[in-house]
């Protein structure tokens, strides 16, 4: 069984579409990234897979159900962590998940004996009788997970989970969702980290302006759309050697004060370079992909 | 039944803060009650038959029960919806608004029974009551705290930030808790108003719970209790509507 399908999607707000015409389907045991600058509509798609919101046109199927019509019956089996934390602040760490149990039909008994192994994994063990107050920002994420996995869930959205984490909490974040990719479990995550989607995700889907606009595993991604080195150059007198990389580069680029230089072989530009130009040469990223086809302008 | 997993989270976060919530919800309107009723039933012995702090008690059980209903599901329910996001997160769950709606509205009406009940424990332990008719008053207090918790959740899926709230309670509540026999009989109003009280909620509460403490049936009793259920279901019906269309976009 397909997870999770989605088929001419289509949403508007207020005569603005936000979401026009998209397709994916996510196979089991997977994780899935919706990729996009802001505004692209990924957290929109989400909410319409949940079966939050009422898609204008196209057909969605969770877990073998119709959503929205039978989203309810679905989301038995789903876990969710949205993108900004709302856990209960009036409750302790193991009431936020006793009371979540609940919504899921789980009774207190079973889902105390559930919460160790929670803790374990979000590696807040020991931290049960914690208020959420106290909590540093990588604690709630983790804790947000872990309230995730109260249903023991065969999908789980998440919508940019790292956002606003330092690089620990981000590490910690990522090894455990590997994790659960490793027991089985399928993924969808909507992220404008592209170090995140390039780790975590099997395949996933670039969305600008409502639109998946390019679909594959990162490295098809990248191989299909960009070529395999770069070259980020800038210093004073940047712009008399771009004339001449021009020539010794297929595609060269300026973005502000710095010149870029995409190719298969980098060497005869790397000889070129004047002494004083300073330079980076890396292999294309995920992150080129991505500026190559949602562009440079500021979305907010 | 989904509806009772929100009501026990709300009841959690009750047990949890127990003696503020207590304190604030029965301090003030037992205080008002004492010293209204004491001092004003001073200069005026007797009211319809009863001391006036008899009549008056009837008055602030239907009163304080509508202001915790109230307070409970807009205040309370707002923070719930809009500040801390607790309805988001509930509706990742197998859950729907509509169990959402209920939940709360439920729990604002227990919330507000509870103080309806205590004040009228008060009003028997201090003679104000002594038939058994007053017991009816217990129900009577749970469905007054219906009727006004299900058009608060009205308001809290309407509002757009907190000084919504504030039209309300000025337009709407304090005039209702003036022309609706809560200090004085409403009947020596001006037709007009009295005609407006008798279309309220709170008035159809007094002329419940009043004759009760005074020992006896109340009156055309099936019409109040009918006008009250009325305003509870179509508060629930109206409610779920706005709450649909806020969570739909």
């Amino acid at each position: 069984m397909t997870p999770l399908a989605a088929r001419g999607l289509r949403k508007s707000y207020g005569g603005t579409e936000v979401v026009c015409g998209v397709d994916f389907a996510v196979e089991a045991g997977e994780c899935y990234g919706l990729l996009g600058p802001n505004g692209a509509g990924k957290t929109t798609t989400l909410k319409l897979c949940l079966g939050l919101i009422e898609p204008d046109a196209g057909a969605i199927e969770l877990l073998g159900q119709p959503v929205p019509r039978r989203a309810r019956e679905a989301r038995v089996q789903v876990g969710v962590v949205p993108q900004f934390d709302n856990l209960d602040p009036d409750f302790s760490v193991e009431e936020n998940l006793v009371v979540y149990g609940r919504y899921f039909g789980i009774g207190a008994a079973q889902m105390r004996k559930r919460i160790p192994a929670l803790l374990e994994f979000a590696g807040l063990a020991g931290r049960a009788d914690a208020k959420i107050t106290t909590l540093s920002g990588g604690m709630k994420r983790r804790l947000t997970l872990a309230r995730a996995l109260v249903n023991e869930p065969q999908v789980i959205f998440m919508d940019e989970p790292t956002t606003g984490l330092d690089p620990q909490a981000r590490h910690l974040i990522w090894e455990r969702l590997r994790r659960l990719t490793q027991e089985g479990k399928t993924l969808i995550l909507t992220t404008h980290f592209m170090e995140e989607a390039e780790r975590l995700c099997r395949r996933l889907a670039i969305m600008d302006r409502g639109r998946i606009i390019a679909e594959g595993s990162p490295r098809e991604l990248i191989a299909q759309h960009i070529e395999p080195q770069v070259l980020e150059v800038h210093g004073q007198g940047y712009e008399q050697w771009m004339q001449r990389a021009k020539t010794l580069s297929p595609r060269v680029e300026r973005v502000g004060d710095t010149v870029y230089c995409y190719g298969a072989d980098i060497d005869p530009l790397l000889r070129d370079i004047p002494k004083d130009l300073s330079y980076l040469h890396r292999p294309a990223s995920l992150e080129d992909v991505f500026l190559k086809l949602t562009g440079r302008d500021l979305r907010d | 039944m989904r509806w009772i997993a929100v009501w026990r989270r709300n009841f959690l976060v009750w047990r949890k803060l127990f003696a503020a919530a207590v304190l604030t919800n029965l301090a003030d309107p037992l205080i008002m009650l004492f010293g209204l009723g004491y001092g004003l039933g001073a200069l005026l012995p007797s009211v319809e038959g009863m001391s006036y702090i008899a009549f008056f008690a009837a008055g602030q059980l239907c009163t304080a029960t509508m202001f915790t209903a109230s307070f409970e599901s807009m205040f309370s329910g707002f923070s719930r919806m809009y500040g801390q996001k607790t309805w988001d997160a509930i509706l990742y769950a197998p859950l729907v608004i509509d169990d959402i709606v209920a939940g709360e509205i439920v729990w604002a009406a227990s919330k507000a029974w509870l103080t309806g009940s205590t004040i009228l424990g008060v009003a028997v332990v201090f003679g104000l009551a002594h038939s058994p008719w007053v017991l009816l008053a217990v129900p009577a207090a749970f469905l007054v705290g219906l009727a006004f918790s299900a058009v608060g959740v009205i308001m809290t899926v309407l509002a757009r930030g907190w000084d919504f709230f504030s039209y309300y309670m000025t337009l709407v509540m304090t005039p209702m808790m003036m022309i609706s026999g809560v200090f004085f009989p409403a009947e020596q109003l001006p037709a007009p108003l009295l005609a407006i009280a008798k279309a309220l909620p709170l008035y159809h509460g007094v002329q419940i719970v009043r004759p009760l403490i005074a020992g006896g049936p109340p009156p055309a009793l099936w019409l109040h209790v009918a006008v009250l259920l009325a305003y509870a279901a179509a508060g629930y019906v109206a409610a779920i509507y706005f709450a649909r269309r806020r969570f739909s976009s």
